[in-house]
């Protein structure tokens, strides 16, 4: 795990990282393409983040068959689940510590 | 405050891509007012024109009260009105899709319609089964009840204000289903006055 010092996961320090996360936190499987839609980036740059991701455990990947042609669709983990919405509460408190 | 600004942006695109991934926002409120008017046409015309407003649950055409209308015309109309509204709605939708630079047909869209479709096909198969039992009195009550059924489903991936209309939709029709004399009013005002009414809403709340 790499925490950063303020209890922000690093792995969310890039803004696509954690576009997927969102999208994948509200739906249970998305495919590249949709995912694509939502963020609005190119495809090389989605298909990084997507691996980094990966990496880190945070999604998986379901590769099935739709006629014939592959379909690769993401769901986020339980761990990835969990590392986005501690992200969500540091984000949270560190605005609250600036407020107060 | 550099970074805190940083956070507050985080936040608000969290946001953005939530509601945007989970939701359909394309629906015009225009959709709304024209469906509403074609169905206020096609009420007057199945009244006035067709002489269509049965008044007991069973259709005979020997009908006590002496009126009689033409089932298929009937029928003919209501699909003309469903193409007409849905035709609208398309249209519409895409062209505000469009504008928000989104496309209409996408992974929300698709799970929209697969649970409105449910409820929809079964009061249809229904409704035919009522039909050909002669059963006419029933058509309206019954089409109100799935309508606002599947209405009440699809909100879950769009505006929160499409439950309330599914629950009117489906009020209107358990009266009308006893009241079988006020089929057509209760039909006018379900399908006619409450979209329209929805659609000024709509439009006013979220396009303006």
């Amino acid at each position: 795990m790499k925490i950063s010092i303020n209890g922000l996961d690093k792995a969310f320090e890039s803004r696509i990282k954690l576009g997927i996360m969102a999208a994948l936190a509200v739906n249970q499987t998305l495919d590249f393409n949709s995912l694509k839609e939502f963020l609005d980036v190119t495809d090389g740059n989605l298909a990084s983040h997507l691996k980094a991701l990966e990496k880190d455990e945070f999604i998986r990947v379901e590769k099935s068959f739709v006629d014939k042609k592959s379909n690769t669709s993401y769901a986020a983990t339980e761990l990835g689940r969990k590392a986005f919405s501690d992200h969500l509460n540091a984000l949270e408190k560190l605005i609250k510590g600036v407020a107060e | 405050m550099n970074e805190e600004q940083d956070y507050i942006r985080d936040i608000a695109q969290i946001r953005a891509i939530m509601e945007r991934s989970s939701k359909f926002l394309s629906l015009a409120g225009w959709a709304g007012i024209m469906a509403g008017l074609y169905a206020l046409a096609g009420a007057y015309i199945a009244y006035e024109v067709l002489g269509f407003n049965p008044d007991e649950l069973v259709y005979s055409s020997t009908n006590s009260s002496g009126s009689s209308f033409s089932l298929v015309q009937v029928i003919a109309l209501a699909s003309a009105i469903l193409v007409l509204a849905m035709g609208t709605a398309i249209l519409l939708s895409y062209n505000k899709a469009t504008k928000r630079g989104e496309k209409l047909w996408n992974a929300i869209v698709k799970r929209l319609l697969i649970n409105m479709a449910v409820p929809l096909l079964v009061g249809g198969l229904l409704i035919l089964v009522l039909i050909t039992k002669g059963l006419i009195g029933l058509l309206a009550p019954f089409t109100l009840v799935f309508y606002g059924l599947a209405l009440y489903n699809a909100s879950q991936f769009t505006y929160e204000e499409v439950k309330s209309l599914g629950l009117i939709q489906i009020g209107l029709g358990l009266l009308s289903a006893y009241f079988i004399e006020y089929g057509l009013v209760c039909w006018a005002l379900g399908f006619g006055v409450a979209h329209i009414m929805y659609g000024i809403y709509m439009h006013y709340r979220y396009e303006r």
